[in-house]
């Protein structure tokens, strides 16, 4: 059911990695740079599945149910962490997130 | 027609993921990263892993797109007061991300991954079931125990200690 092959779908999966990146690195809303993160293990995700599809084993998908779990258990520490920055500095913005620096 | 499902869904993940970073209101945001997963749940299905993309919707969709949504709306932070991107950082992240982009490429150019296209047995449930049970049996019982320490720590995050002094 896949006309294309393995390039076609691990040039998908670099190419919303890379999206991911430009946005981790351009953004400063917290919340959107996590989003961006969640697309770059999304896009690992599917060059996993690809690979798993084009070599006729089951580990690739297999891993992927490992990725998903540590994916939502990351996003739920990690809101919890802006929920208590926010209460704390009343901001998400990193560019004002600087204590470390000074 | 499999061709152009194709094309479709990775247009709507690419465009999804696309419109992510560039949209300047976070729930707007979090809608297209909704959007870019219903197309990554359909490459799922091209490359025969249905239940994958199953589980995708569910984990994504279901938890982690709700919790984004639940989080930003009790944040509540204004969309206006942003400002504008530097072009040093414009700059900077454009020639980050098209060096990665240009170095994937390049090497899938360089060596043609070996992909062996020919139809092969459909994986069931039963067929994951039975590596998740046996070769993955030990990684199958740390993430579950990985979920409890998740959630004691989120507990422990969002809950406020106070100090509370007891004078005899």
């Amino acid at each position: 059911m896949s006309p294309f092959g393995l390039n076609a779908y691990i040039l998908i999966s670099a190419l919303l990695f890379a999206i991911g990146f430009f946005g981790v690195l351009l953004r400063k809303n917290t919340l959107v740079i996590y989003m961006c993160l969640e697309l770059m293990l999304i896009a690992s995700t599917l060059a996993l599945v690809a690979f798993s599809r084009f070599n006729h084993t089951l580990d690739g998908s297999v891993f992927v149910f490992f990725i998903l779990t540590i994916a939502a258990a990351e996003v739920a520490v990690g809101l919890a962490i802006i929920v208590a920055l926010f209460r704390k500095r009343h901001t998400i913005a990193v560019e004002e997130l600087n204590t470390l620096k000074h | 027609m499999a061709n152009l499902l194709f094309y479709i869904f990775s247009f709507l993940t690419v465009g999804g993921a696309a419109l992510v970073v560039y949209n300047r209101n976070a729930v707007n945001a979090a809608m297209f990263l909704l959007l870019s997963l219903v197309g990554v749940a359909g490459l799922f299905v091209m490359l025969d892993a249905a239940l994958m993309a199953f589980v995708l919707l569910l984990v994504y969709a279901g938890a982690v797109v709700a919790l984004f949504l639940f989080i930003i709306m009790l944040l509540d932070t204004t969309p206006g007061s942003q400002k504008p991107f530097k072009k040093a950082t414009v700059a900077a992240s454009t020639i980050g991300g098209a060096l990665l982009l240009l170095g994937v490429v390049s090497m899938m150019k360089r060596g043609s991954l070996s992909s062996d296209a020919t139809e092969a047995a459909v994986p069931t449930l039963k067929n994951y079931a039975e590596q998740l049970f046996t070769t993955y049996l030990l990684p199958v019982q740390v993430v579950g125990f990985m979920l409890l320490i998740a959630m004691l720590g989120v507990i422990v995050l969002s809950k406020r200690f106070t100090v509370t002094e007891k004078t005899p």
